[in-house]
């Protein structure tokens, strides 16, 4: 046939075409021509606090340092889709970025994969550095024991409910459930006296990413005394009863219509909906959330709400029965690291530097509602006197929790995710998704980094 | 395609072999080579990487992308292992027999035999409407199902008031974005039936209408058989392009609630982008190919069977 004799000729031009096409790598020390340094940053929904931090940050660095520039790259997307496009980036010296914001549960991971560069050597110049909380500096800490991020503050997470609600529902103003079971039973209580309103949000399911493994799923598995991993004998947590006592927590709120409708809770805008929505409209009651929340609402936020305050209480997150400190909470953060394609790397250190300076970091801090990592910061009136709910966060750190420092985290963290959708969903008993949460995890880490703790 | 004789050449089962040098053969291939280069440039290598991937452990974050190793079949073997690649496929079959074998092609075929019949006003009006679903953008198309089905979408607007009104998308997840595919898609079906119903003699028909078969038995008997190979070739087309069905199922339901409509594609995705393993969600999209290839061959068979 004619057919197969041309066809043996397109098969040689392809090998020769190949061959050429596949060598083509990107040129080194990614994209010069401009010389700004290149800050990617997450944007989601209408908050701005971010970015007009950084354009303030960009505008007095260009000043002190003439003839330098920075560029920001805000990557619009949600929180899974965000580390996606950034990693994306990384990968090649041409699309790198040169600075980029790296949470700490990713961090550990990026590293690994080679995408960011130690700063011990400017650390160790950086007479700033002392001021950073030794908790703080751990945090972007790998392995090989050096140090990948700067972070610019930290986290806690409690109860967030409207005491106007509450009330309605005949329940105390300054509520303070003492167990699982006293949260449930506020929230049967609003369910049935306040009729239209939600009676409380727990982030769960894909969309929400990490938000749903750590402000939802986390804050109730460490309240049950149990955890993921254990460092020590370096082992991931597998056939933990306290895992199905969480999910189960999580099928009651949905099966008994206490949460949002699952159609609103397994959407990627959640986060943005009940900030900006449902808890300044009151139609949601309580709210298992971050100590930021308050920032949506600053003048600086995306929905200011001038009677946040009036409104909102908190109360902290009791453990399951009570037992233990009786309250829980999580804590995160993020850090500013440098790619390992960055183009210059000195410049790319100032920017940093800059970023996470005295004056920078303290404004940061206030208008993000962040718990401070600098101790000057924290120490700083105008910090501690910048919002009323800053003392009732801080005061949770002595109980709170760190997420597992671990290369497999973020895999292990989608996991939940799929766990707890498919308890949402009703797909799976919670007995059910935590099998598939173990086989998964086996499959992740190896059956020999595998216990029952 | 349909050798022809010139004079004086040899025939039977010479006809066969060569009958032109080389030479002449490289010419008429040169034409093509542009297209030929392009493609080679532009997609060979992706390809090929992709088959790579696929038997490694290539991943976007972690120990996969610093020190990607080479892992034999191990994707493969967790694909099959795991319960949620199963429900995957289960799904993308229940997808693409629902809305292509059955939806788009049945209702094509009604819509192209009803036109044969029907008023010039109502065949062009039917044609706009149906071609319309077609051109649209797939995102457009998710999106407008979405309003349509959601729970406070159209839908449940207008039945609301028999209280009949739920979230479809989260109750029937597949079925809802099936629909939404038979919608789309059944243009093309309708456009390729237009063409072979259209290639019938109508004497043969008339006889058939003379011998007293009534419409089903002459559909059943007549124009069914005569169409055979265009049902086929439009049953494997279709399959094909269902099978891959991507922005539609994402703009709709992401593949959710849970995993109720994560077919092949949105399995492959998600594991690919959201969890970042590269090597796994390229052993998916091979373990996709070979499916689409199962069909193929299906229809070829029932093609040469002619």
């Amino acid at each position: 046939m004619r057919r197969r004799s041309f066809l043996t000729y397109a098969g040689l031009g392809a090998g020769t075409v190949l061959g050429t096409a596949a060598c083509g790598g990107g040129s080194q020390g990614g994209d010069d021509s401009s010389g700004a340094i290149k800050v990617a940053y997450q944007q989601w929904g209408s908050g701005t606090v971010m970015k007009d931090y950084l354009t303030t940050v960009k505008s007095a660095y260009e000043k002190a340092n003439s003839g330098k520039t920075v560029e920001l790259v805000p990557i619009v997307a949600s929180e899974n889709d965000y580390y996606t496009k950034l990693q994306l980036m990384m990968r090649s010296p041409r699309t790198s970025p040169d600075v980029v914001y790296e949470d700490t549960f990713l961090i550990n991971s990026d590293i690994t994969a080679g995408y960011l560069q130690p700063l011990d050597s400017w650390l160790g110049q950086w007479d700033e550095w002392d001021q950073f909380q030794d908790v703080a500096k751990g945090a972007a800490k790998a392995a090989d024991g050096k140090t990948y991020g700067v972070p610019d503050g930290t986290d806690t997470r409690a109860l967030w409910f409207n005491k106007d609600l509450l009330t309605k529902a005949g329940l105390a103003a300054d509520w303070a459930p003492t167990s699982w079971d006293d949260i449930l039973a506020a929230c049967r209580e609003i369910k049935g006296k306040v009729p239209g309103v939600t009676p409380i949000n727990v982030f769960a399911g894909k969309a929400a990413g990490e938000a749903a493994s750590m402000q939802g799923f986390e804050m109730l598995f460490y309240g049950t005394g149990s955890t993921l991993y254990d460092p020590g004998q370096d082992k991931w947590n597998v056939g933990s009863p306290e895992f199905v006592d969480s999910l189960r927590f999580i099928k009651t709120i949905f099966d008994e219509k206490l949460a949002p409708d699952p159609s609103v809770a397994l959407d990627a805008q959640v986060g943005t909906r009940v900030q900006e929505e449902f808890l300044p409209g009151g139609t949601l009651a309580i709210d298992l959330d971050g100590s930021w929340v308050s920032s949506t609402w600053l003048d600086t936020g995306g929905a200011p709400w001038p009677q946040w305050n009036d409104v909102m209480g908190q109360a902290p997150m009791p453990t399951k029965d009570g037992s233990g400190d009786g309250k829980i909470s999580m804590s995160g953060g993020w850090t500013w690291a440098m790619t390992k394609n960055a183009s210059n790397a000195d410049d790319a250190w100032k920017v940093i530097s800059t970023l996470t300076s005295f004056d920078n970091n303290l404004r940061y801090n206030i208008n993000s509602a962040a718990v401070a990592v600098r101790k000057d910061v924290a120490a700083d009136p105008t910090y501690t006197g910048s919002n009323p709910t800053l003392e009732f966060f801080s005061s949770l750190v002595p109980v709170t929790q760190y997420r597992p420092q671990n290369t497999d985290y973020p895999r292990v963290s989608n996991e939940i995710q799929v766990a707890m959708e498919a308890v949402v969903t009703g797909q799976a008993s919670p007995d059910e998704a935590a099998k598939a949460y173990d086989e998964a995890v086996k499959g992740i880490v190896g059956e020999d980094k595998t216990a029952t703790l | 395609m349909a050798t022809l004789t010139r004079p004086g050449a040899p025939s039977g089962p010479q006809l066969r072999r060569r009958t032109h040098p080389v030479r002449v053969d490289i010419a008429r291939a040169l034409p093509l080579t542009p297209a030929v280069v392009l493609l080679l440039v532009f997609l060979a290598g992706p390809i090929l990487w992709c088959v790579y991937a696929a038997f490694t452990n290539t991943a976007l974050t972690g120990a996969g992308s610093g020190d990607t190793q080479f892992v034999g079949l191990d994707n493969f073997r967790a694909a099959f292992g795991s319960e949620a690649f199963g429900n995957s496929v289960v799904l993308t079959l229940v997808f693409t027999i629902l809305s292509a074998v059955v939806g788009q092609n049945v209702l094509g075929l009604a819509l192209a035999l009803l036109q044969k019949r029907a008023a010039k006003v109502v065949r062009t009006l039917v044609g706009i409407t149906v071609i319309g679903a077609w051109v649209i953008p797939e995102v457009v198309a998710g999106y407008l199902w979405y309003a349509f089905l959601a729970k406070d979408g159209t839908l449940n607007e207008v039945i609301g008031v028999l209280g009949l009104g739920q979230n479809w998308l989260y109750t029937l997840p597949i079925i809802a974005v099936s629909l939404a595919n038979v919608w789309r898609g059944t243009a093309f079906s309708m456009l390729v039936y237009n063409a072979a119903l259209s290639e019938i003699p109508a004497e043969i028909e008339e006889a058939a209408e003379m011998d007293g078969a009534t419409g089903w038995a002459r559909l059943r008997h007549v124009t069914i058989p005569m169409i055979k190979r265009t049902v086929t070739t439009n049953l494997m087309l279709i399959t094909l392009q269902t099978l891959s069905v991507f922005g539609l199922i994402y703009t709709m339901t992401k593949g959710g609630p849970g995993t109720k409509s994560q077919t092949l594609p949105l399995y492959m995705y998600e594991q690919a982008f959201s969890f970042s393993q590269i090597g796994y969600g390229t052993a998916i999209a091979l373990v996709l190919l070979a499916v689409g290839g199962v069909f193929s061959i299906v229809y070829m068979r029932l093609l040469r069977e002619d």
